[in-house]
């Protein structure tokens, strides 16, 4: 694409074709190495081969990196081919340790790696939109139960994804014991993402914006801020719930109690109370199956991140792109000048020769040939960097579409068990109040 | 009201089905509930079988609760309508208005009558959170349905039912009540009984019988456990208040979040209907925990302080009876001692006195009190058998009711939370229904 045809699509506003820059950051060798992922649409994903699990979480003591004492939670991640499992009956599955924060390096390389994938989001760090009973420490066991369950949700997404699941890094976090940090960080991907975090934090504003994109990016934030709100509220819910259900235990001590000096009445007061101390105790188990819920709707808040990023990321291109036009677009001016000897007054050029004098045609000669090598490179970059930012605009695209499909089924799917839940909790009140009932009248 | 076409049909000597009937129509009018399961029909039949000598004859209703102003102050009536077969009344019905005053009134000329009668208690006279709470609708109502039910336990009372003040009360017009209100005994009068009561009661009875100590015994603990479910309950009712309060917030969310979905806007706005429902139906289970359950336990924690005073009462007419006893012991004594020389008489001697004249007007007047204290020792004697034994039947009577009461209100609430539960039962059912799925109803496994 010739400059000034850069320069005509940049001044059409809501034009399609938007010429992109590719990731300037990858070398050469990984480009080639994403796009044999990116053509296997027919390829099969890892977890039809393979069967992985979280199978466990324990404790372990160990020195870190300021040399101190501390406890930390490994989960035990387990491997089995999924033909060995035809061929044998006691296949024992392969296994090996890790920590959360292997797993933050495996994601961050794997964002790094592919910036145009939404990439599966990991169990939250910290335990957030907590309500009072439910325990904010990292070391309490339900939290420890609830992360394994996230970790191994994190696996399965990426194991059955058709890009992601065929990197070699993901592969030997599932398969090589030791070493394995040290791989990842030989791929340098580091700087990478030192880079990259700081490209997408900065504040840039596009010339023409694609509105698919910004469309997207508002349903991000909007997904994001609607989804935190439920979980504020559903959690304050929680509690109450909680403590309705709670206080009916009283019920059952003072039943007992009473029964004491009541002689018809003993008997149903004292069974009546068992049922009221069966339904304070009842709450347990319907609030750790909301959890769940709210588990899954967490995946999707933090999903919303990742989906917002996908868009960062082809703004950011996008404005490199408009910078390279524009840089483009100047040289050819300077070209133009030089060559035609026309100064613009107002020019930094001008404004010299005004001052230090004109220079010797030598001097403008050399100019103009420097120019003219800037331009050819200038055109021959931003000729490739467009043909793969519509690779880009292309792979995110169908990744996006992916994402909303499975987004859609999933949350439907998490709607219909929240109501399933409240049908099992509704059944187990009916139950319990029947009993009671039962009780009360024969006292 | 439908009771009031059967009342003219209801004989005195009864029909035994009829009456029934009627004793449950009008129970159920007090609980404005037309669901029979509230009041079971054993605790009903019961109830008939132990009083069989009581015949209902006479309904009661109070309603209407107005605002009367007047120069001094405001106050409202209620309307008290009377309906009766009995020969004792003038007439076989009767409407008068009320205010809380006369109720009190009632209640204390009652109580003066009949000390070792247990009385149900009137709702609380003061309103701890303000001057305008009175005035309040829902406070007026709770009122209302209490007075309603003081007037016609004393209606259903075999002794009670014939106190002529209760008579008064029901039949007399305002100014009649008023004149009536001002006749009995006098101030000063009044005043005495209270200081005997007092010092009766600091003297404190010697020889309580064991029965009437269990019976403190069981009052102490019924009060303290009383108080604990009315507490209970009350704060139940609080809880679920507030988990409502969170559920309404729910409902907006999800419809909102349809705003920004495509495929998902049926799912999410129907589980934010589903929400919205279940809120509504949260509501009326608050309200009908609210109405019927709460007012009764209150009412027994109410009760359990009239048991106390009525336990003590009893005991103070015994110890007035032992002070009797004891005064007549050391008259005795006195007249014992006269037989032996005395200081006094001796002193009186050297003043001119005939020792001998002074020891016999001495043992005249001992045997003049004596013969007093005697007549009075009976009369406080028949006095504590009839305290004793009206109390012992009066406490059965008491406990049967408590039980029943007790029982309809435990059983009404297990009623409220089923129907609850059943009402969003079905909400959510119709949710999975609506989506089309046919997902199995077990926990599930998820990814």
């Amino acid at each position: 694409m010739r400059g000034s045809e850069i320069l005509e699509s940049m001044t059409d506003s809501g034009n399609e074709e938007v010429a992109v820059i590719g990731n300037t950051d990858l070398t050469a060798a990984d480009l080639h190495n994403n796009t044999n992922n990116t053509m296997t649409e027919e390829g099969v994903p890892l977890l039809k081969k393979m069967e992985i699990s979280v199978s466990e979480a324990e404790k372990r003591t160990g020195k870190n990196a300021v040399n101190m004492q501390e406890i930390y939670t490994v989960y035990l991640i387990e491997t089995r081919p999924v033909d060995a499992i035809t061929e044998g009956p006691s296949a024992a599955p392969d296994s090996l340790w890790r920590r959360y924060s292997e797993f933050e390096l495996l994601r961050n390389y794997l964002l790094v790696t592919f910036p145009y994938i939404v990439v599966p989001p990991l169990p939250e760090k910290r335990a957030e939109f907590v309500w009072h009973k439910l325990s904010a420490d990292n070391m309490d066991p339900d939290f420890v139960e609830r992360r394994r369950i996230g970790l191994e949700n994190f696996l399965l997404r990426v194991a059955s994804h058709s890009v992601l699941s065929k990197d070699k890094i993901f592969y030997l976090f599932l398969t090589q014991d030791d070493g394995w940090k040290d791989v990842v960080y030989d791929t340098g991907f580091q700087a990478k993402a030192d880079s990259r975090l700081k490209a997408l934090n900065a504040t840039f504003r596009v010339k023409n914006p694609d509105k698919r994109y910004t469309e997207l990016k508002h349903y991000s934030d909007e997904l994001q801020s609607v989804i935190s709100q439920l979980l504020r509220v559903r959690a304050k819910v929680a509690d109450r719930l909680y403590g309705v259900y709670k206080v009916h235990g009283n019920y059952g001590r003072v039943f007992s109690e009473w029964s004491a000096i009541e002689r018809e009445m003993g008997d149903g007061l004292q069974s009546a109370g068992h049922h009221m101390d069966a339904y304070a105790a009842s709450v347990d188990d319907i609030l750790e199956e909301e959890e769940h819920y709210a588990d899954q709707l967490k995946e999707y808040l933090y999903y919303s991140e990742a989906l917002r990023a996908v868009c960062r990321k082809h703004e950011l291109i996008q404005y490199e792109l408009e910078m390279a036009a524009q840089d483009l677009v100047s040289k050819k001016q300077q070209r133009e000048e030089l060559a035609t000897g026309t100064v613009r007054t107002f020019s930094l050029k001008g404004m010299t020769s005004k001052l230090f004098g004109q220079e010797t045609p030598e001097q403008r000669e050399a100019k103009l040939k420097v120019l003219e090598e800037q331009i050819v490179e200038g055109e021959e970059l931003v000729k490739t960097s467009n043909a793969e930012c519509d690779e880009y605009v292309r792979n995110a695209w169908i990744d996006i579409d992916r994402f909303k499909e499975q987004k859609n089924q999933d949350l439907k799917e998490a709607l219909i068990s929240y109501a399933v839940m409240q049908i099992s909790m509704c059944k187990k009140g009916i139950q319990v109040w029947t009993n009671a009932k039962e009780c009360f009248s024969k006292m | 009201m439908e009771s009031e076409s059967t009342t003219s049909s209801a004989q005195v000597n009864g029909n035994l089905a009829q009456t029934v009937a009627d004793l449950s129509k009008h129970m159920l009018e007090l609980d404005e509930d037309d669901d029979l399961e509230v009041f079971s029909k054993d605790a009903l039949i019961n109830q008939y079988k132990l009083e069989e000598q009581d015949i209902k004859d006479v309904f009661i209703t109070v309603d209407c609760p107005e605002n009367h102003v007047t120069s001094i102050e405001t106050f409202v009536t209620y309307r008290v309508i009377t309906k009766t077969t009995r020969s004792e009344f003038d007439s076989s019905e009767y409407e008068v208005r009320r205010r809380y005053q006369d109720f009190l009134w009632l209640k204390g000329k009652l109580e003066e009558a009949h000390p070792t009668l247990i009385i149900n208690p009137l709702p609380e006279k003061f309103v701890m959170k303000g001057m305008m709470e009175r005035f309040n609708d829902d406070f007026i109502e709770t009122r209302r349905k209490a007075l309603h039910k003081f007037v016609n336990r004393i209606a259903d009372h075999p002794i009670l039912s014939f106190n002529e003040d209760f008579k008064v009360f029901l039949t007399a017009q305002a100014w009649e009540l008023a004149s009536h209100k001002k006749q009995g005994p006098g101030l000063l009068s009044r005043m005495g009984e209270t200081v005997r009561a007092v010092a009766a009661s600091v003297r404190g009875v010697q020889n309580r019988p064991e029965e009437f100590t269990a019976m403190n015994d069981y009052v102490e603990t019924f009060s303290q456990k009383m108080g604990m479910l009315d507490k209970i309950a009350q704060r139940i009712v609080k809880e679920q208040k507030e988990y409502l309060e969170g559920m309404k917030e729910c409902g907006p969310v999800y419809t909102l979040w349809s705003g920004s979905e495509d495929q998902l806007v049926e799912p999410l706005k129907a589980i934010a209907g589903c929400i919205d429902n279940c809120c509504k139906v949260t509501e009326e289970q608050v309200a009908g925990l609210s109405e019927n359950q709460v007012p009764i336990l209150h009412e027994y924690v109410l009760c359990a302080e009239t048991l106390k005073a009525v336990l003590r009462r009893r005991d103070n007419i015994q110890a007035e009876y032992e002070s009797k006893v004891d005064a007549l012991a050391s008259k005795k004594a006195d007249k014992e001692n006269l037989k032996h020389t005395d200081l006094s008489f001796v002193f009186g001697g050297f003043l001119g006195k005939n020792t001998e004249e002074a020891k016999q007007q001495k043992e005249q007047r001992l045997d003049c009190e004596m013969k007093e204290l005697k007549e009075e020792i009976g009369r406080l004697e028949d006095k504590v058998e009839c305290a004793n034994n009206t109390l012992k039947v009066d406490w059965e009577r008491w406990k049967r009711n408590m039980q029943s009461d007790v029982k309809s209100a435990f059983v009404d609430m297990a009623d409220t939370n089923m129907n609850y539960y059943k009402k969003c039962l079905a909400i959510w059912e119709s949710f999975l229904t609506s989506q089309k799925t046919d997902v199995h109803l077990e926990k599930d496994t998820d990814s």
